[in-house]
C-alpha cells in the first residue's frame, strides 16, 4: 500500500512539473531548446553558416511539416512503449504464474 | 558490478580503437545534446566520431558478453532501450518558456553499464537524425558522445558513488539519471563553445550555450530521475531474477 502511495506522489510530482509551466507562463512560445541553441550559434560565431541539411528535409525539399513530425514523434514514442508494455506484460504473468506453481512443488522451477 | 574480463582478440580490438582514435588526434575533452544537423564544421564531427567509436565497440563486446552469460537480460535490455525511446520522444514544456527532451538513458546506464547504452542511444539518435530532421546526420558523432557515452558515463559514476555512500537505493537512481541528463546537455553546450566562439571567448560561448540548455533542462531532469525510479521500482516488483543477473539487486 505503501508503496502504492511512493508511486503516485512520483507519477504526480512529474506531472505538475511538466504542466505548471504550460499554464504558469501564458502565451510564451515553447520552442525546440534546440532551435534556440542555433541561435546562439549566429550570435557568438556570426560568419557561420550551416553546411548541412537534414536529409529528410532535402529529399522532401523543404521543411518537415509540423504535422508529420509530430506523426514521427508519436511513432518513436508508440514503438517504445509497445517493447515496454510487451516486456511489462510477461513480467508480470510470469511472476503470477511462479508464485502459482511454487505452491505445487512439482513446478517450483525457476527459469 | 564488472561481469567479465574481454578476451584477448576484444582486448587488441578495443586497443586498435584507441590508438585510431589517438592517431586522429581527437582531444578528449569532455564537455554535452542534440546538435542540428550542419550546425559543427566538419573537423570536429570527424574528430566528435572518431571519439565514439572506442565507446561503440566497448559496448558492444560489453552487452555481447552480458548476452552470451545471461540469455534472458535481453528483455531488460530491450526495456532499457525502449525507454530511452519513449523518453527522448517526449518534448516536454520548461519553466523557461521553451521546450526539450530527456534523454533516459540514465535506466541503462544502471543497469548494464554505461558503454552497453552508447549503442541504444546510437539507435534512437539515428531515427531522430534520420526522420526528424532532429539531431543530424553530419552531428551524429557529436550528439552520440554527448547523449549516449558522456551522460550515461556520469550517471553511472553517480550511482556507484552514491552507492559507495551508501545513499538510499532510489535516491542514487534518481540522481544518477537526473544528473546524467543534465551532464549530457552541459556537453552539447561545451560542443558548440569549441566550434563556436569566433565573435566571443571559448568561454563566453560555453556561457551562453549553456544559459540556453540548463535552465530549461532542470526540472525535465529532475522528471527524468522520477520515472527512472519509478521504473525501476516496476522492475523490482516484476523483474527480479533479471535484476539479480545484471548485479543491480545485489550491490548494496
Amino acid at each position: 500500500m505503501k508503496k502504492k502511495a511512493t508511486v503516485a506522489v512520483l507519477l504526480l510530482a512529474a506531472l505538475l512539473i511538466a504542466l505548471i509551466p504550460l499554464f504558469a507562463l501564458r502565451g510564451a512560445e515553447f520552442g525546440g531548446s534546440d532551435d534556440a541553441a542555433g541561435d546562439v550559434v549566429a550570435e557568438v560565431n556570426a560568419s557561420y553558416e550551416p553546411w548541412a541539411a537534414p536529409v529528410l528535409e532535402t529529399l522532401i525539399g523543404g521543411e518537415l511539416p509540423g504535422e508529420v513530425e509530430s506523426l514521427f514523434f508519436c511513432v518513436q514514442t508508440g514503438v517504445g512503449a509497445g517493447v515496454i508494455a510487451f516486456f511489462a506484460g510477461r513480467f508480470v504473468e510470469r511472476r503470477k504464474w511462479q508464485r502459482a506453481s511454487a505452491e505445487t512443488p512439482a513446478g517450483a522451477k525457476q527459469e | 558490478m564488472k561481469r567479465k574480463a574481454f578476451s584477448g582478440a576484444q582486448r587488441r580490438l578495443l586497443a586498435y580503437a584507441a590508438v585510431f582514435c589517438a592517431v586522429l588526434g581527437a582531444v578528449p575533452s569532455v564537455g554535452a545534446m542534440h546538435i542540428m544537423e550542419g550546425y559543427l564544421p566538419a573537423g570536429y564531427c570527424v574528430a566528435w566520431g572518431v571519439l565514439c567509436v572506442p565507446f561503440l565497440i566497448a559496448g558492444y563486446l560489453h552487452i555481447r558478453g552480458t548476452l552470451a552469460e545471461h540469455r534472458s537480460l535481453l528483455t531488460l535490455f530491450a526495456v532499457s532501450g525502449a525507454f530511452i525511446f519513449v523518453i527522448s520522444s517526449l518534448k516536454i514544456p520548461s519553466a523557461t518558456g521553451s521546450c526539450s527532451h530527456m534523454t533516459g538513458t540514465g535506466l541503462g546506464a544502471i543497469l548494464f553499464g554505461p558503454a552497453a547504452v552508447s549503442l541504444l542511444g546510437l539507435i534512437v539518435l539515428l531515427f531522430q537524425a534520420l526522420l526528424l530532421a532532429h539531431g543530424g546526420l553530419t552531428t551524429l558523432g557529436a550528439n552520440t558522445f554527448s547523449m549516449a557515452i558522456a551522460g550515461p558515463f556520469l550517471a553511472y559514476g553517480v550511482y556507484f558513488l552514491c552507492g559507495k555512500l551508501r545513499v538510499n537505493k532510489k535516491l542514487s537512481v534518481f540522481l544518477a539519471a537526473a544528473l546524467g541528463d543534465l551532464f549530457t546537455y552541459c556537453v552539447t553546450a561545451a560542443q558548440l563553445a569549441m566550434a563556436h566562439h569566433a565573435d566571443t571567448t571559448p568561454g563566453g560561448a560555453f556561457a551562453k550555450f549553456l544559459l540556453v540548455f540548463a535552465p530549461t533542462q532542470l526540472p525535465l531532469a529532475v522528471i527524468e530521475g522520477i520515472l527512472t525510479v519509478l521504473i525501476v521500482m516496476g522492475l523490482e516488483s516484476f523483474a527480479a531474477p533479471e535484476l539479480r543477473k545484471t548485479g543491480f539487486l545485489e550491490v548494496r
